[in-house]
């Protein structure tokens, strides 16, 4: 009963703001939806209520800093330009292992995708590979490229490679037999028909495999990181532990957080343009 | 002139979609294409469309043996078929590629204005309701100027009034340039509305069972008596085609089927 109520208070409330809107937005962009902010709720009440616990003497706040110290780690490696060093060292290994990890798995990904034979030839060896959990070509990668930046960046490139591999592969085999179709009819040769029809249909969920590879990227720049590193927000994390030092490492955690938001936002937006014509819900929900 | 001569297609599990048919379309004519399901009447449209290859016989469009897609063939799709990534005029235009820039945008002004859409012309098809896709697929489809236009039931997911305003827009655009038009349908009414011909096919494999002419003068007349008449023709031939001389065996399998159910 009580669902049933809140869903009504709900759809009326955006009746309400639905009838409010046009007058004001017309024709201009939407005006700002003040109901994202209701994300911030969550984690600024937990931090605050922590800051409290230990500001009252409730909680000793040595394992678990309070927000107010964590911010002025952060801060003070800011200051001390140390946490750019860090911050660019991991930026530019996801860049570089995200860029070759994505153009082969573009590459590769296309071709199993176009043609049955190099699929058969491909996919079982590709899927198997795969199965390994990335972490265990580690110490392979570091007696093949050293223990400087290639292996890590490789470690990367392959963390990426996957997921961008299956989803090209997937989108290209589940392109409408039916579109397909009408560039036959307009006697479109195979590259046309692969510009005009295949590239754009499969752009969508060639975006969302992207955006796995890169969160995965993200992933796999902490465990390059752990195997020795000397900058890098994954060092931040190694040498906060063996100092003991908890707010660096929360700190480092934090620095994680955002940078993986940002480039997944920028990728998205950036990307925008391209899948305006999508018909789905997402603009709605 | 368009010529289909002894064409038979086999598929490879071996059903036998189409047996002999034998049709000669006259410039300027619209044949309707009737039957029951399964009687090969959209598999016959992917063969002239150069879809589908055919297992036997040919293909003739003014003498010219036709393999495969050809320019002069358009075809409008039972589903509208967008690509939802160009905007409408852009759809339009898709099969436009070899015309010049001018020319191009010319030519889907004028079609964009034939069916009514001009002030949709930069929107998503995602945008417009589904009579309205499908008549940016039949503009797509006439702005190429084809000789043979083909139409694989275009018309049978609309409502009544959506059709019926959809079958003028497309006398509209026919009578510009005239072309042939292959019609597939399994509602009488658009046949009569539509054809000079009714081609009644019978499934089984699928065959020309009868033709009838359909010479009325246009516009026709829905209400008219011999509009009627012509309706109870084509569905008479097409009641025959379904169930030939053995109607009674039928029956009986029917009260078998019914006793099995009860």
């Amino acid at each position: 009963m009580t669902g049933q109520a809140q869903s009504h208070a709900w759809s009326s409330h955006k009746g309400a703001a639905a009838l409010a809107a046009p007058p004001l937005a017309g024709k201009k962009r939407q005006a700002f939806d003040w109901r994202i902010l209701l994300g911030f709720l969550l984690p600024i009440a937990i931090a605050l209520l922590w800051e409290a616990a230990v500001a009252l003497g409730l909680a000793q706040g040595r394992l678990v800093p309070p927000p107010s110290r964590i911010a002025a780690t952060l801060l003070a490696l800011a200051e001390t330009g140390e946490l750019w060093t860090h911050v660019w060292a991991t930026l530019w290994r996801i860049l570089i292992g995200f860029v070759i990890g994505a153009a082969a798995g573009i590459a590769i990904g296309a071709v199993s995708g176009t043609s049955t034979t190099m699929r058969r030839l491909l996919d079982p060896t590709l899927q198997a590979l795969r199965a390994i959990p990335s972490i265990a070509w580690v110490p392979l990668f570091i007696l093949w490229l050293g223990i400087f930046e290639e292996s890590k960046v490789a470690l990367i490139a392959v963390g990426v490679f996957f997921p961008v591999y299956l989803g090209i592969a997937g989108a290209i085999l589940s392109v409408d037999r039916k579109l397909v179709e009408v560039g036959h009819v307009f006697r479109l040769s195979r590259t046309q028909l692969a510009r005009r029809i295949l590239l754009p249909a499969v752009l969508p969920e060639a975006l969302i495999a992207l955006r796995s590879g890169l969160g995965l990227g993200f992933m796999f720049v902490v465990a390059a990181e752990f195997m020795g590193a000397s900058e890098g927000l994954g060092y931040l994390l190694v040498d906060g532990q063996q100092m003991g030092k908890p707010d660096q490492i929360l700190a480092a955690i934090i620095a994680f957080a955002l940078l993986g938001k940002i480039a997944d936002s920028l990728l998205v937006y950036g990307t925008k343009p391209l899948v305006r014509w999508q018909d789905t819900v997402r603009e709605r929900l | 002139m368009l010529n289909l001569e002894h064409l038979s297609k086999t598929y490879a599990d071996g059903t036998r979609a189409l047996s002999d048919i034998n049709l000669s379309v006259r410039e300027a004519e619209i044949v309707a294409l009737i039957g029951g399901s399964g009687c090969g009447k959209t598999t016959l449209l992917r063969l002239i469309a150069g879809l589908d290859r055919a297992s036997a016989g040919t293909i003739r469009l003014d003498d010219e043996v036709l393999s495969g897609p050809h320019p002069a063939i358009g075809i409008v799709f039972q589903e509208p078929r967008l690509l939802p990534w160009l905007t409408v005029s852009d759809n339009i235009a898709f099969g436009l590629d070899g015309v010049s820039a001018a020319e191009r945008k010319a030519r889907v002004a004028h079609a964009l204005e034939k069916i009514g859409l001009v002030e949709h012309a930069d929107r998503w098809p995602r945008d417009l309701s589904g009579g309205q896709q499908q008549r940016v697929a039949i503009a797509r489809a006439f702005v190429t100027n084809p000789k043979v236009l083909l139409l694989d039931e275009p018309f049978s997911a609309l409502d009544a009034f959506t059709r019926a305003s959809l079958h003028e827009h497309l006398l509209g655009l026919w009578e510009e340039t005239r072309p042939i038009v292959v019609l597939v349908t399994h509602d009488v009414q658009e046949a009569v509305t539509l054809a000079d011909r009714a081609i009644v096919m019978q499934p089984k494999p699928g065959r020309i069972f009868d033709e009838l002419s359909l010479s009325l003068a246009r516009p026709r007349d829905k209400s008219g008596l011999p509009f009627e008449s012509s309706v109870r023709r084509v569905l008479s031939a097409l009641d025959q085609s379904l169930n030939p001389p053995q109607k009674q065996p039928q029956r009986e399998k029917d009260r078998q089927a019914a006793a099995l159910w009860w």
